[in-house]
């Protein structure tokens, strides 16, 4: 059943008090829960629930030709599926908009933090390089699947072993794992999506909260952990709503906080 | 270790059995087959997934989960979801959809029908009529008609008896306990109305803990300590996201 | 060399290591995870729910609809998301494998919708989204005469073997290997579902349908404590 106009009004009214319905306030993050090795045929994986959402994320490394623009650097490539099993609402076929445009949204993010050590992927400049996959799926779905996804490519690239490469015949053994990480570095990348409600502000959304929504913004950040400052790589907004100047602002400051949140809680997963 | 299995024992004692589709329930010519099974032979024969209920000869299986399948009579709340010249198409959280004909409005209804009711407006309907076509509603009744205010929760439509309790002692207790109006459609769709937001969620929360515990025996005093213990806040503490 | 020990130290007749939950999904009206092994296949149910666009209804019965998919890091070689000629297939088969114990009868122009995922894969991927369907099926409350158990039985060289993976599935030596899925009734043991990939002869054949019927049975009663397990 969708949202009804009594759940829309109400999740408005409530907000007014920075109030929501199952209790958290605007800011909150529901609980975060971590799993890595869900699946042993890939090179990493991860299962990331926050509250009822649940997503999973794999990578697979696979040796192909790099891009003109980019000789010596491997390449990456991030897709989602909104899998009918994890919702009513998503049906069975190609991929739509919404799961494109998340996947993109996590793919940049990922890409500009320079989290991937790309250049260290390169095999034979302008001829071979390793492509990093990274596929997501959609287990359960009551919103904030941006953030949830994001933070399953990350937990499953840091879970990740490299694959056995055969110089011979230049191809990847598939299902041979070495003790090699991938390279990544320390600026770990996080979204932080905000929803627009009335006009308040909120993070981390479920399903009823998104749908009483007409405007949305994810932030991708980084830092370098040395002390450096917070740069925002990344940036979407979404949703036919605006939003102020004002608004922007507020946003900023409200995503920088919640970026030092999660990084203190994804910290030290292995 | 050994008092675990104690307990398990004697939570064994008070549940009923469970029963898997194709199960034989009871052998015996006496014994007759009731919604959810079916004769094999000698055997009672589960054609689902349920609870057995046993009374005198009449065998049958309670369901635990599933979609809600209407029955005439059946007071549900339902959302509009699409509007016509003849009336308003309703989402019962069924297989089918259902209709509400203009003529089953206890009011005079004039012009365009959406200035009545619109598309995501909450209704407590009675069903009238099941068909293989569809399902019809009615409003015309007391304690029917638009929700206004509130919210809007959905729980498991196999676990609505529990809820309302013994001649409606359980919802009773909640409503005392929250101040809060509450209807439970058979559906599984439940409509709370209170001052507070607070008192609204509370209320939810002690509907969702009865759904979660139906088969404890003594559900009624479990729920009365559950509103003596349960601090405010205990919300905040669930979702602070911390391990 | 005849392959007269299973490689892995598991009996002739055994499975691997199995197990089954059900009402892993929140948002599905049932849904259940099957392993076997390293093989894990989760499936959830939608419905009966109404079926759009109405053309496609039937006013005599609902439709199944089944949905078999492997998450594409399931293996070892990437598999590209979505719809495969492969999945398809399997997606039918399985859906007359269900179809078999699912009183559709009940439910007139609606539909019921099974997707099964392969999270992991090491053979037997169909057996075990079938296994998962069943008892997802029945936690969503829908009208079944029976469940319905699968096992894959392989006649490796000369030898048949309960719960095939893919180790063994590859054995090139002396006949080499036949791969036979199978589903059965669970309470009559008819068969809705049967595939053959290799050679074999007729006795083996009637054999190995027998040795395979026997396997379910443990199978089903994994299915049993999983649905009981969940109910209390």
């Amino acid at each position: 059943m969708e949202i009804s106009n009594i759940n829309k009004k109400k999740i408005r009214e409530s907000l007014k008090e920075d109030k929501r319905l199952d209790g958290r306030k605007p800011e909150d993050f529901r609980k975060i829960e971590i799993e890595t090795g869900i699946s042993k045929n890939a090179e990493g994986s991860a299962r990331v629930k926050i509250g009822d959402t649940e997503v999973i994320a794999g990578i697979k490394v696979d040796v192909s030709e790099p891009y003109p623009d980019h000789e010596d650097e491997g390449t990456m490539i991030t897709t989602l599926e909104l899998l009918p099993l994890s919702s009513s609402r998503f049906e069975y076929g190609p991929p739509r908009i919404e799961a494109i445009e998340i996947a993109r949204i996590i793919d940049r993010v990922i890409r500009e933090s320079g989290f991937i050590d790309f250049k260290k992927l390169c095999i034979k400049k302008g001829e071979k390089v390793y492509t990093v996959l990274i596929d997501l799926y959609t287990l359960n779905d009551d919103g904030n699947l941006i953030d949830a996804g994001c933070i399953a490519a990350v937990e499953a690239l840091k879970s990740a072993k490299m694959p056995k490469y055969d110089e011979k015949t230049e191809k990847i053994k598939f299902g041979e794992f070495s003790s090699k990480s991938l390279p990544l570095n320390e600026r770990v990348p996080v979204t932080i999506t905000s929803y627009k409600i009335g006009d308040k502000i909120v993070v981390d959304t479920t399903r009823e909260e998104e749908d009483s929504s007409t405007s949305r913004i994810s932030f991708g950040l980084t830092d370098s952990k040395k002390g450096d400052d917070i740069i925002i790589s990344s940036l979407q907004k979404g949703g036919e709503g605006t939003f102020t100047q004002e608004e922007i602002s507020k946003i900023i400051d409200l995503t920088v906080r919640k970026f030092k949140d999660i990084q203190k809680e994804t910290e030290g997963v292995e | 270790m050994i008092s675990e299995k104690k307990q398990t024992e004697e939570k064994e004692k008070k549940v009923r059995e469970i029963a898997v589709p194709g199960e034989t329930i009871v052998s015996g010519k006496d014994y007759l087959p009731g919604d959810g099974t079916r004769r094999e032979g000698e055997n009672i024969v589960a054609n689902k997934f349920g609870l057995v209920d046993i009374s005198g000869r009449l065998i049958k299986l309670i369901p635990l989960s599933g979609v809600y399948m209407p029955r005439m009579g059946n007071v549900v709340i339902g959302r509009i979801e699409n509007i016509t010249f003849k009336g308003w198409i309703m989402d019962i959280n069924a297989p089918y959809s259902a209709f509400l004909q203009v003529a089953e409005c206890p009011r005079f209804i004039k012009g365009d029908l959406k200035d009545y009711y619109n598309i995501g407006d909450m209704l407590s309907c009675e069903v009238i009529s099941v068909k293989n076509s569809g399902i019809d509603l009615t409003i015309k009744g007391r304690g029917l008609g638009k929700l206004e205010g509130g919210i809007i929760t959905k729980i498991n439509s196999n676990k609505v008896p529990r809820v309302i309790g013994r001649e409606g002692s359980m919802i009773k207790l909640i409503k005392e306990n929250t101040k809060c109006n509450i209807v439970v459609g058979q559906n599984g769709i439940v409509w709370i109305s209170g001052d507070k937001v607070e008192d609204e969620i509370k209320a939810r929360e002690a509907i969702e803990f009865v759904v979660g515990k139906s088969f404890i025996d003594g559900l009624t005093e479990k729920v009365k300590e559950w509103f003596e213990n349960k601090p405010l806040k205990k919300i905040v503490k669930k979702t602070e996201g911390k391990k | 060399m005849a392959y007269t020990k299973r490689y892995d130290g598991r009996k002739f007749d055994e499975t691997r290591k199995m197990e089954a939950k059900v009402g892993i999904i929140k948002n599905a009206n049932g849904s259940a995870m099957f392993r076997f092994g390293d093989t894990i296949a989760i499936a959830s149910v939608y419905g009966p729910r109404p079926l759009h666009p109405q053309h496609l209804q039937n006013p005599q019965k609902g439709i199944l609809r089944c949905n078999y998919d492997m998450i594409s890091f399931s293996v070892g070689e990437r598999i590209r998301p979505g719809p495969s000629r492969r999945s398809q297939e399997i997606s039918k088969i399985t859906e007359w494998a269900l179809s078999s114990v699912v009183d559709l009868d009940a439910y007139p122009n609606t539909v019921v919708d099974v997707h099964i995922e392969i999270l992991q894969a090491n053979a037997s991927t169909r057996c075990a989204g079938i296994n998962a369907a069943a008892i997802a099926l029945a936690q969503a409350g829908i009208s079944m005469k029976e469940l319905v158990t699968s096992v894959s039985i392989g006649k490796i060289d000369k030898t048949l073997v309960v719960d095939v993976d893919k180790t063994e599935e590859d054995y090139e030596e002396g006949e080499g290997a036949t791969d036979i899925a199978m589903s059965f009734k669970s309470a009559s043991g008819e068969l809705s579902h049967l595939q053959l990939d290799g050679k074999i002869k007729e006795d083996e054949l009637r054999e190995a349908i027998k040795v395979g019927r026997d396997a379910c049975k443990k199978i089903y009663e994994v299915q049993k404590k999983a649905l009981k397990d969940m109910g209390e």
